[in-house]
């Protein structure tokens, strides 16, 4: 990549001058959130740019795609995700995500962890997350399928790609009723499964799911974690060189750009 | 002041593992008795006057629509708790 790397913490300088930089990814700060950092970061080593995005304001600031960053939004109260469904800007995303009062193109959404719980209670993923089986925290480096590439955000993964990335979190166990997992399976709805065990009793191993369209994807393990070697998961070629979760912006910021696969 | 009880519990079908870590854990205090344990949620939405049918509606709906997830919870009870109720 002929981006250069920016200091750590640094991601509101322009990115060097590229045709990427045009893809604008919001990344929303609830009260409680604590990824939105490391989600604007990885926007910037995907070569787009971030936009700042907060919770009381209604407004996107005509951003071309919008990241739900993990943490503890209202700290979990009631249930996590449950209260930050109600902020004002998840009103314009959940409009924009389904297309509805515009004539756009639906709003590529990725919701990680804490962003996927509040997907769930805002209804645009099916499903819902409750405490792990086994009931502790849990982080470590965990390996995924990626089942789906077709997704908005998953498009320059290679078919059923093993990639790893971490995963970090306590109500992490994905449930949904029968008829829902199973439609899910049939539409080829799972976009990342747990491979070499299931980390917390999640409903036929799902580790990520998508929405019908293809544009809203939600998952648990945390790819903005994954972005920068020296700071990942560890991989064939050394210690924390893992930069899988890089793809998954690339392949948004990409698309948007205009850029072929 | 008059309160609306709303109780809320996890799906029967649903694993509860809080409530799964607490039967595990009541014989270590001496209680052998209880085979189950399952844990839900108790709100006490505080009215200022009278409750009236429209004022239990709403709280009815708020109990369906943000209370609960009807995804993994059931509402099972939305009372009225009269002063002096000792429950």
């Amino acid at each position: 990549m002929s981006v250069e790397t920016p200091l750590i913490g640094d991601f509101t300088a322009a990115p060097a001058q590229s045709r990427l930089a045009g893809a604008r990814i919001g990344v929303v700060t609830f009260p409680g959130t604590l990824d939105d950092r490391d989600a604007a970061r990885a926007v910037r080593l995907g070569g787009g740019t971030p936009v700042a995005l907060w919770h009381a304001d209604q407004s996107l600031h005509g951003v071309d795609a919008v990241v739900l960053p993990g943490g503890f939004s209202y700290g979990d109260y009631l249930r996590a995700g449950a209260i930050a469904r109600f902020a004002p800007v998840m009103d314009t995303i959940v409009k924009e995500a389904q297309a509805k009062d515009t004539s756009a193109a639906a709003l590529p959404v990725l919701g990680i962890c804490n962003g996927f719980q509040i997907l769930t209670e805002a209804h645009l993923l099916p499903g819902s997350m409750i405490k792990n089986n086994h009931l502790k925290f849990i982080c470590r480096d965990q390996a995924l399928r990626v089942e789906n590439n077709q997704t908005a955000w998953t498009s320059q993964f290679t078919d059923d790609e093993i990639i790893a990335i971490p995963l970090k979190n306590q109500d992490g166990q994905y449930v949904a009723d029968d008829a829902t997992l199973a439609q899910l399976e049939d539409e080829g709805r799972v976009v990342f499964r747990y491979v070499g065990g299931n980390p917390n009793g999640s409903r036929n191993d799902i580790a990520g799911i998508t929405n019908e369209a293809g544009n809203v994807v939600g998952l648990m393990p945390h790819p903005e974690h994954a972005v920068e070697a020296g700071y990942g998961p560890d991989d064939t070629t050394g210690m924390r060189n893992g930069t899988d979760g890089l793809t998954l912006f690339t392949s948004v910021i990409s698309s948007l750009a205009g850029a072929t696969k | 002041m008059p309160r609306i009880i709303v109780e809320v519990m996890p799906k029967p079908e649903i694993l509860d593992p809080q409530g799964k870590a607490i039967v595990n854990a009541l014989p270590h205090l001496g209680f052998t008795e209880f085979s189950g344990v399952r844990q839900g949620k108790r709100f006490e939405l505080t009215v200022d006057g009278e409750v009236t049918e429209e004022i239990l509606q709403q709280a009815r709906k708020a109990a369906a629509e943000m209370l609960s997830n009807p995804v993994i919870e059931d509402v099972v009870a939305v009372r009225v708790d009269d002063e002096g109720d000792a429950a």
